[in-house]
């Protein structure tokens, strides 16, 4: 479903029920705010003004009951992976996350020698996008919120 | 239009009520009918920031908290009053009508301000600002050490010698052969054997 389906004249708009769930969906993409070192910095000034996330209808939630989407933004220790599972758990689905930087896509600069290290919070918690960087730029985030955006307009909600 | 409305104004509230109770309704059970359901163990527990949950939720809450949101509250009032007022006092047109209306509109919030600083003033007078402050003692204890002791003990331990710096080879410390160790008696590591028994023995 397109937006440049709007009527100058007014009219109807016709779509199909999982065209409209979709859309719905992608353009209120809630994440949780959950930031863990400095990659969430990054997410922070991406959604602050000057890159204002807030147009693609991404609006941080504090709960995990209302979020739709988990940034995992910086580094994911063991003891914060128990944290994480059970907060990816709580949340209602369907649910997506973006595993933003380095240290989340694969532990980044721990990847050797970092004991306390996940290697990748792929294997805790299933990832759908991931951020390269180190720490990714705002522009990078944005495009990893576009990217989730053109796999949910691909997903059948309502199973035929 | 001349007829009278079958509708009175109270109807309409009671129209309005009954829509809003609907579409609520209507709107969760759509909800229910589309949104995915599949609660686990950990979904259904109560969301701690990701913590385990424990204790229980029912604390008991410091009373004195309630007189310093009260407090709050009334300045937290005071600034809905305060921004209505910033725009009508920065009007153009107004201070260009009368020059007074600038100074006398400033004076007006000045005194509005002194009154709730008053307010704030007898509440801090009368103690409700107090919170009880710790008292903390320092523990003493009976010993014959005098505390000359110690101050003499930590000059000694202030006084370093540094080395001065040389780019020159420094004579590296002989690696020490290692010593063909004496016959020891082969220790006997304690080692647990274990035997089967053959059914076949049996």
């Amino acid at each position: 479903m397109s937006s440049d389906i709007t009527s100058e004249d007014g009219g109807v708009v016709i779509t199909k029920m999982n065209d409209l769930l979709n859309w719905a969906r992608l353009s209120s993409l809630w994440p949780l705010s959950f930031g863990i070192a400095c990659c969430a910095i990054e997410m922070m000034g991406s959604m602050a003004s000057t890159y204002d996330l807030d147009r693609f209808g991404v609006f941080p939630r504090p709960s995990a009951r209302q979020a739709d989407v988990i940034i995992i933004a910086g580094t994911v220790t063991f003891k914060m992976a128990e944290r994480i599972k059970r907060l990816y758990e709580q949340m209602p689905e369907p649910k997506y996350v973006i595993s933003m930087g380095s240290c989340s896509n694969c532990g980044g600069p721990y990847w050797q020698h970092g004991y306390h290290v996940v290697k990748g919070v792929d294997r805790v918690i299933p990832v759908d996008v991931y951020v390269q960087g180190c720490p990714p730029r705002p522009e990078a985030l944005i495009g990893a919120i576009l990217e989730l955006q053109k796999k949910i307009e691909g997903e059948h909600l309502i199973k035929a | 239009m001349t007829e009278v409305s079958q509708i009175s104004e109270f109807g309409k509230i009671l129209i309005f009520l009954i829509t809003g109770i609907i579409m609520v309704c209507v709107i969760f059970f759509f909800n229910r009918l589309l949104a995915p359901d599949n609660p686990n163990y950990e979904k259904l527990t109560s969301y701690e920031c990701g913590e385990e949950p424990t204790g229980n939720a029912w604390l008991p809450f410091n009373s004195r908290f309630y007189v310093i949101a009260l407090i709050f509250l009334l300045f937290d009032v005071e600034m809905v009053f305060v921004f209505p007022w910033a725009t009508v006092f920065g009007n153009h047109e107004l201070i260009a009508k009368d020059a007074r209306w600038g100074w006398f509109s400033l004076a007006e919030m000045f005194i509005f301000l002194g009154i709730l600083i008053l307010g704030l003033v007898y509440a801090w007078v009368k103690g409700d600002l107090e919170w009880i402050k710790a008292k903390p003692t320092v523990p003493t204890t009976d010993v014959n050490i005098p505390a000359s002791f110690y101050e003499k003990l930590n000059l000694e331990q202030s006084k370093f010698t540094v080395k001065a710096f040389s780019m020159g080879n420094e004579p590296v410390a002989e690696p020490v052969a290692a010593q063909t160790p004496t016959e020891l008696p082969p220790v006997r590591k304690p080692m647990f054997k274990p035997t089967f028994k053959k059914p076949a023995n049996e």
